[in-house]
């Protein structure tokens, strides 16, 4: 689907400027029609950010700085499949459907409990607003706790562990090929981030297939397919003023023009 | 499913918003009550990322990397199955890409839409690794954001980004710092930081 720059996103108060260096005719961008994020989480090539701060030494950087965020991430490990009966990419998807501030103000584990919360609302595991009213009665208030609901999992089951497939087909590209990527996405579910669309580059590996995220993630089948990294220079994806530097990135092959498109 | 939350929740009764911790509490509560999550094996999961998977996984394939020359030759080829032969092996490891930074060539890891990270290496990500800022700005002006990371990389030198968008989890195989040549694998490990073997640090001679 093609989506403007005045879609949902734009709810997203810190994203909104995010999408402004998007626009067509914004400096430094070619102009390839309107190409926008589908997804809070979309953050690549977006400015506003600031100072990335020096890293501590790894032994003052524990996996968790409090022991919450322990029990929010092996919360999340049990939910997005034992518990709700969904997978891994539904759980990716889940984190780009969040609001800008269950994405970004609850910090990171936070973030993975929030998302965690809605995947166990919609496959009716736990209720709406069960999660805050059982915190508010543990911290004093006077809440109701709704009842728990119907279960609704997905009918979904996996045809084998982990995320990478056997593909019969042969790759369309081989390594050395130019290819150009889409610039349209079949639903917010896609793991193509904007600043690689619609840009040229280089298949630099062709990696092992995978199942698919965009259909894995709402159940519609793995869809496994050939997965490519491709390499792109600085100054195709933000402009001659670019610094520098070159990038590579995977790409499922529906990301990827036809061919004949793609001189 | 294309529900998402409503911004305005996680509100308590004084408009508020209810921290992350009161609120993993409570979820924990929720499903255990229920029987639907074993907070034992909670535990198992929290206790493995702290004390056994970890950037020390990836510092043994470094060190050996850097001392046996054939063991190189097979993670550059074939990483997944070079870092299995040290027993390391998980969840988010399912196709490992293991790159060599040199002196014309530095390879910098992200994941810009999210946090993907070879965690049977190197464990769960830093918080430098998470930080929207990193994400952000890593693939647009790597060469400033590794300035300001404390990572100066020259001008002679290309730098490679590579943003994991998929299953391919990447690992750096930093150089070996100059006055190392000869020291074992085990005088090797502990100078080997996590920081370098996602290409954000170089690594120097004790």
């Amino acid at each position: 689907m093609r989506r403007d720059c005045t879609g949902p996103t734009r709810r997203h108060a810190r994203a909104a400027a995010v999408i402004d260096t998007r626009a067509p005719g914004a400096p430094g961008l070619r102009q390839k029609g309107v190409v926008c994020m589908d997804s809070v989480a979309d953050l690549g090539g977006a400015t506003g950010w600031g100072k990335v701060s020096p890293p501590p030494p790894q032994d003052q950087d524990p996996p968790f700085h409090d022991a919450w965020e322990g029990r929010a991430f092996a919360l999340t490990l049990l939910a997005m499949g034992r518990v709700s009966g969904q997978n891994l990419d539904a759980f990716r998807y889940a984190l780009g459907r969040l609001d800008s501030k269950s994405y970004f103000d609850d910090d990171y584990y936070g973030r993975w409990l929030n998302a965690s919360e809605l995947m166990l609302v919609e496959s009716g595991i736990i209720a709406p607003g069960a999660v805050d009213a059982r915190a508010r009665a543990n911290a004093g208030e006077s809440v109701e706790q709704p009842a728990d609901p119907e279960p609704n999992k997905p009918d979904y089951a996996p045809t084998a562990a982990g995320s990478l497939r056997q593909v019969e087909e042969a790759p369309r590209f081989a390594v050395g090929d130019a290819v150009t990527v889409v610039t349209d996405v079949e639903s917010d579910a896609n793991k193509l981030p904007a600043y690689v669309r619609g840009h040229r580059g280089v298949v630099e590996a062709i990696q092992p297939a995978h199942v698919f995220p965009e259909t894995h993630a709402r159940f519609l089948g793995e869809n496994a397919q050939h997965v490519y990294s491709v390499r792109f220079t600085s100054t195709e994806l933000y402009g001659s003023d670019a610094e520098p530097f070159e990038l590579t990135i995977e790409l499922f092959d529906n990301y990827l023009q036809d061919k004949e498109n793609a001189a | 499913m294309s529900t998402a939350l409503n911004p305005d929740e996680h509100l308590d009764g004084s408009g508020n918003r209810i921290s992350p911790a009161l609120r993993t509490e409570a979820l924990e509560q929720l499903l255990t009550e229920r029987g639907l999550v074993d907070p034992n094996v909670m535990d198992k999961f929290i206790a493995t990322y702290e004390t056994a998977v970890g950037p020390l996984n990836g510092a043994k394939v470094v060190a050996k990397a850097w001392t046996d020359p054939e063991y190189k030759a097979r993670l550059l080829a074939e990483g997944t199955a070079a870092i299995k032969e040290l027993g390391f092996a998980g969840p988010q490891g399912e196709h490992i890409v293991v790159v060599e930074n040199s002196d014309s060539v530095h390879n910098v890891v992200v994941c810009t839409l999210c946090s993907c990270y070879p965690w049977p290496v190197l464990g769960l990500p830093p918080a430098w690794y998470k930080d929207p800022a990193y994400r952000a700005r890593v693939v647009r002006e790597p060469r400033k954001v590794l300035s300001e990371m404390g990572c100066e990389v020259g001008d002679d030198v290309e730098i490679i980004v590579r943003d994991s968008s998929a299953e391919v989890r990447w690992l750096v195989l930093p150089q070996q710092p100059a006055g190392t040549e000869g020291f074992s694998e085990e005088e090797l490990i502990p100078l080997i930081t996590r920081d370098a073997l996602v290409g954000v640090a170089h690594i120097s001679a004790p």
